[in-house]
Parts: C-alpha cells; structure tokens; sequence
C-alpha cells in the first residue's frame, strides 16, 4: 500500500480508537450481595425483590440446571472466562426508586442518563418514544406507562410484571429460550435481576416506540436482565434497546434472555444499539456480551424482526433467532457488526421455519478494523413439514487494514424440496482503488471513506425506526470516522 | 492547457522506473490518442496525471494551466477540471450514482465559487446528460458501477464526465470490452462533451477507437516514453505494421535506445 494511502487508513484507524464517551461512572450507594453463587444467594435475591413462591422456586431449579451445565467453547473467540464466585449477583442503587415518580430516581441516576442523551423526564423525551431505564440490576424508571395504558399497552420492569401480571409472566417467560437452552440462559434464569415487560394485546398497533436503555455501572456486577414481549393476535409493536457502560480494567459479564412471542398477524419489530464499552486498544477490560435472544412466530401470519448495530463490547456472542411455527410467518435479521481495536464478535441468527410457506431473510454486514476478528454464524433450517418455504441470506463482510479478521459460519439444512434457501456471502477490503475512484471524482478522502462505509450498511440501517437511525449513523460516525479536526 | 515534463514515475516503495521522461503538451480543443503495446506505461501515465497515490514521481513536472499539480491530491487535481475515465471502474455498492455524482459536481462547484445545485436542480441537469450515452433514468439510482455490465461500466465514465464538464479527460481505454454499437454510443458521446474548450486523451491499443474519435495527434508509447508523434496517419500505419515494425523502423533511424 502506498504511502499516502496506508496514512489514510492509519488516520481512519486513529480515529477508530476515538474516546469512549459514555465511559464516565457515576457515584451512588449501592445495596449489594456478598460475591459468589449459591442456592442461598438465589433464594435471597428473590426475596429481597419480594418475589411470589412460584418464581423463587423457578429460579431455584434454573440454578441446579446451570450448576450442571458447562461453560461452552464452540465459538470463534477467546478470553478470560469470567470468575462465577467473583462476581455480584445484585446490586442495587440504595436509594429504592418508587417507579411512579421522577422525583424519586437518584439525582445522579438521573443525571447519568441525561449524559447519555436519554433524559428521563417524558416532557424531554423523544416524542413518540417510552423508555424504561435500566441501571445495574434494577429497573429505575419507565416512562408514559398512562398513556400506554389507555391504549391496552403493559410496558413495565420485569419485576413489577412478576407482581402485577403474574398469569402472563407464568405462560410466556421461559416458553421461548428453555431455562436449559444454554449455560448462560439458565444463568439467567437463576439470578436475572430486571428488565423490561411489554405486553400488546389484541388488535392493537402500540402508539409509541417502546425502548429500553441498558446501563451497567458497579465494576464488580454481572448484568442478567431479562426482557418478554408478548404481541396477541394482530398487535403490533416496535421496540428498541440501546446500552452502555464505564470503562473499567476489568471484563464484566452481561448476561440477558430476551424473548418473543409473536400470535396470529401480530407484528413485532426489535432493534438493538449495542454501545458497550469494548476495553483499550490492548483488550484490556470491556464487556463480554453473552445475550440468548429468540422469537417465536407463533401465529399464522406473524411477523418478528430483528435490526441490530453492534459496536461495543470486549467479546460478543450473540444470535438473535426466529422460530418460525406459524404459517406463513416471518422472520428477519438485519446486523450491522463492527469491531475495532481487540474487539471480538460471534454473531448471526438461525431461522428455524416449522409451518408452511414461512419466509425468512437475514442481512449481516461485518466491518472489521484494528485487530479485531468478526465472524457472522447463522443457521437455517427447513424442517420436513415447512413446504414451500423460503430463507434468502447474505452476509458481507468489510475489512478496514491488514490485521483484522473476518469469518462466516453459515449452516444450512433443509428437509423439504419445495423450499429454497439461498445464501450470498462477500469479503471486501475498503480499498485504495475505491478511494482512488471517488477522490478522481473530487470527494475528499474522508468522505470517501464514509461513503463507502454508509454504502455498505445502507441496507440494515433503513431497517431501524427513524428515531434511531439518526443515532446509529453518529454512532458509526464516531466509531468508524471520528470528527476529523 | 496541460505540460508534461521530462516525466519520470515509479510505484510507490519499489525501484523500477515505468515513465522514464514523458513529455507532453496539450492545448485546449485538442484531441490526443495515446498507442502502444501492453506495459508500455500509458495507463500509469494517466495514473500519475490524475494522482494515484500509488505512483511516485522522480523527476520532471506536470503543468495544468501553468500550475504545477505534481504534488496535488487527486481530490484537489479533480477541482481543477482534471477526469479520468477508469480503465476498470470500481464498484462502490450501496451509493448511488445520482448520490455520487451530485456530492461531485457541488464539492468541485465550491472549490471554484461556482454555485451549487440543490436536488431538485441536480436532478433536472443529471437527466439531460442521461441522453449523451443514451441510458435510462434508472441508470441514475442504481449503485456505483455495482452489477453493471463491462460495457455499462465504460458508459457510465462517460456519462460521469458529461455531467462534471471536465477541461482535460484521460479515457484510459475506454474501448476496451465493448461490442460495435456499445463503442458507438460511448464515441458519440465523447464527441458531444468535446468542444473548443475542453481536451482529451485517449489512451488505445487499437486504431478502432480512433475510426470514431479523430484524434488531432497521435503519439506512440514505448518503455516509458512518448517515442514518436505525428497525425492519424501514424494511427493507420500502426495498424498495418504493427508496433514492432515502429520499433524496428526508430532503431534503423538511430531514433530508439
């Protein structure tokens, strides 16, 4: 590479390790457990959370299933395995939020999230947006809940749905992501402390974006949380997560379940803006992100999409999955993956399609830069009875300098003749040649670089909710291209 | 207009010369034809007049309306009025054409104080100069050169610098993968854009090219350098005797090294 050019993608890369912004922790009293794992801890965290009998009992069983399991390895990363009895399995700000009231948050809790862009008070708010926020174990804050309310709309903690709704938590949680599905599943199932409820009923479009902001902020916590969305016969909802955390020297271990259910006609759509902190350019610290999500399109004619933008953490495995039973379902999966510095990322999707005619459509876009290594996995399967089903993947990857990495893993299996799956899978290197074109055609070499980038995700990002993809393009921005000054 | 001199050029990093002293001059409403045999360096000279940074140059100048430009990027060269149409246009998927070009030609207007032009102005301009290649409107919205065939790629150079008004155009074989009524459409459309201000410089292997573009000069490009220049006829007498006849004929004259 010439001179010049390898200066440019220098430039690009000095520019990747831009600041972490969201880096900052915030000062409050924490109300915590001894470190470590035990029957005992489980049972008192339930307690402590003032839980029923019943959800004791579940969590009790989900940690002699974990107990039992082992850690998996199958994946394309290594690290450190987290220190299970190192770890605080609760932590709670002192001060007890009485969710009804602003007034009632922690100064600094507030203000933390007013650093973060996502003011609580509803008259700062995006308009046309609820957010429950989430800090360290606990559930500080949902906004507009009346107004969701006078619509049908449950949009509430985890915690208080266990209380308020307990006939809806019983059927749906664990229906989707078995406490045994993997190790980190039945993990949380022992111990997850909050997260977020959503329950549309019956022909109801939900009249705001719902969302959920995920901050980890005790160095020593493990974040479990645990997020339901349950759409009822041609209801239809649109969610978005985002997430952020400090910069600590040590790895912290987030470890959430999410799942989705989706009945007849109903419509769910799921975006996730994942800004962990990915630790320095050495690998040193940052989040490992372990998150089982699935969906099922239970219903005919339903609907689940999974939009996600990947950017943070030290290590990420995650496949947000459709089970598609219903007929004529659908299932899709729009990823953006970039990792930087030392980052690692194992991400895709599985399409399972069970009913008839089901469709599903997965779009990853992987950028590498650094000497990070991305790789995208994904599975789809076609079982004997889906007949004329259909899964369309592509799955393209970016490599920005010579020393990232990237990988794709796809697994195809159909047992039916009548369906298709069709797989299309590039690599391509941000090129001096592309920049060369677009400078001859006068664009600066910032801007090329951009466009190219912009060029190469286009096809994802048009997936998130307006609101949001304002977001992720800065996001990127900052990530990829910097503000070059 | 443009001044090559005494040109010398290597890749980036390694030591062989590939321009060992071009010189060259080109004056506006002028149309040039630049021939010779593969490696002979006529791609790298378009290269390195329009300034990939792959290129070093080692000796000699380029003048650009008496401004020396042999150390301007190519961004910077491209303000100036200078084009390259690529030999092998690159693909840049996800960015449209009209995304790409409307980002050019305002970037290029503000580097010379010229007004801009907002969408709805750009998309009036753009689709008048769809005729000078005679494609269709949906040729504007689709990807850079993504999925394009070899000779909508060639079209779409042409149709680049139809909407960019360039002043100085290396077409660095613009002929090359087309069919008869391709290199037609794309002739006829570099004959529409050439006017009295304007020059180009074709750079061809064959004289096909030149039975449709009358070039004003002919040079021949051997080892790196411009080794002989005269009118159409050379262009003919070429293709009749080929280059190694050329190269035989200078050596009996003492004219080659």
């Amino acid at each position: 590479m010439s001179e010049e050019l390898s200066d440019g993608v220098k430039e690009l890369e000095s520019m990747i390790g831009e600041e972490y912004k969201y880096g900052f922790t915030t000062d409050v009293e924490y109300e915590d457990f001894p470190k470590g794992i035990s029957e005992e801890i489980v049972r008192e965290l339930s307690r402590v959370k003032e839980e029923p009998e019943w959800m004791t009992e579940f969590r009790v069983k989900a940690y002699h299933a974990w107990k039992e399991m082992e850690e998996p390895t199958w994946f394309n990363a290594t690290y450190k395995k987290p220190d299970f009895e190192n770890l605080l399995y609760y932590s709670a700000p002192k001060k007890k939020p009485q969710l009804d009231s602003m007034d009632d948050v922690d100064p600094n809790i507030r203000e933390t999230y007013e650093k973060l862009g996502i003011p609580l008070e509803e008259q700062k708010m995006l308009s046309g947006v609820a957010v429950d926020a989430v800090f360290d174990s606990v559930s500080i804050f949902t906004s507009f809940k009346e107004k969701l309310a006078e619509a049908g709309v449950i949009f509430c903690s985890m915690s208080e749905a266990i209380k308020e709704h307990p006939e809806l938590v019983k059927k749906y949680l664990a229906s989707v992501v078995p406490v045994r599905d993997n190790f980190y599943s039945a993990l949380n199932s022992a111990v997850f402390s909050d997260g977020s409820f959503c329950y549309i009923p019956k022909n109801t479009k939900c009249p705001m974006e719902l969302s959920t902001y995920f901050r980890i902020n005790n160095m020593e916590s493990g974040q479990f949380e645990r997020t339901l969305i349950v759409a009822e016969e041609g209801a239809s909802v649109s969610y978005l997560e985002g997430c952020t955390a400090p910069m600590y020297d040590e790895n912290q271990l987030h470890a959430a379940v999410v799942e989705l259910v989706a009945l007849d006609d109903a419509d769910i759509k799921y975006s996730t803006i994942q800004n962990w902190y990915s630790g320095d350019e050495n690998g040193k610290g940052g989040i490992y992100n372990f998150v089982t999500k699935r969906g099922i399109c239970k219903g005919k004619n339903s609907h689940i999409s999974w939009t996600q933008l990947e950017t943070g953490s030290a290590v990420t495995l995650k496949y947000p999955s459709v089970i598609l039973k219903g007929d004529n379902s659908v299932g899709e999966f729009y990823s953006v993956a970039v990792t930087t510095k030392r980052q690692q990322a194992d991400t895709g999707t599985k399409m399972i399609h069970l009913g008839k005619n089901t469709k599903s459509t997965i779009i990853s876009k992987g950028i590498s830069a650094g000497q990070s290594n991305n790789s995208y996995r994904g599975e789809v399967k076609i079982s004997k009875n889906a007949t004329g089903s259909k899964n369309y993947s592509v799955c393209d990857s970016m490599l920005i300098g010579q020393e990232c990495g990237a990988h794709t893993f796809p697994y195809i299996s159909s047992e039916n003749p009548s369906s298709s799956v069709e797989h299309e899978a590039t690599t391509s290197r941000v090129g001096e040649e592309q920049i060369f074109y677009l400078m001859q055609r006068g664009i600066s070499e910032q801007d090329a670089i951009s466009m190219i980038i912009n060029g190469f995700v286009k096809d994802v990002l048009k997936e998130l909710p307006l609101e949001f993809a304002v977001e992720a393009n800065k996001l990127l921005d900052v990530k990829l291209e910097g503000s070059v000054g | 207009m443009l001044e090559i001199k005494n040109l010398h050029a290597k890749v980036e990093g390694e030591d062989i010369e590939i321009l060992k002293g071009v010189n060259l001059k080109v004056n506006a409403g002028e149309i040039h034809a630049i021939m010779g045999p593969n490696g002979s360096g006529k791609s790298t000279l378009s290269k390195v007049v329009s300034g990939h940074p792959e290129y070093e140059v080692t000796e000699g100048e380029i003048l650009f309306n008496g401004e020396d430009i042999t150390e301007l990027d190519a961004d910077e060269r491209a303000h100036l009025g200078l084009f390259l149409a690529f030999q092998y246009p690159v693909e840049v998927p996800g960015i449209t054409n009209k995304t790409l070009l409307r980002e050019a030609y305002n970037t290029i207007a503000r580097a010379n104080d010229r007004e801009e032009l907002d969408p709805l102005e750009f998309e009036d301009y753009i689709t008048e100069k769809l005729d000078v290649i005679e494609m269709k409107d949906e040729f504007l919205s689709r990807s850079i050169n993504t999925g394009f065939s070899g000779g909508e790629k060639k079209k779409n150079e042409i149709f680049q610098m139809a909407v960019l008004n360039p002043v100085l155009s290396f077409l660095d074989e613009t002929d090359s993968g087309l069919d008869i009524d391709a290199l037609k459409v794309v002739s006829d459309g570099v004959n529409k854009i050439a006017n009295d201000e304007n020059a180009i410089v074709m750079i061809t292997h064959y004289q096909r090219l030149l039975n449709y573009i009358k070039p004003d000069y002919v040079h021949v490009m051997m080892a790196g350098k411009l080794i002989k220049s005269g009118g159409f006829e050379l262009a003919e007498e070429l293709e009749a005797n080929g280059y190694d006849a050329l190269e035989k004929e200078l050596v009996l004259n003492g004219e080659a090294q």
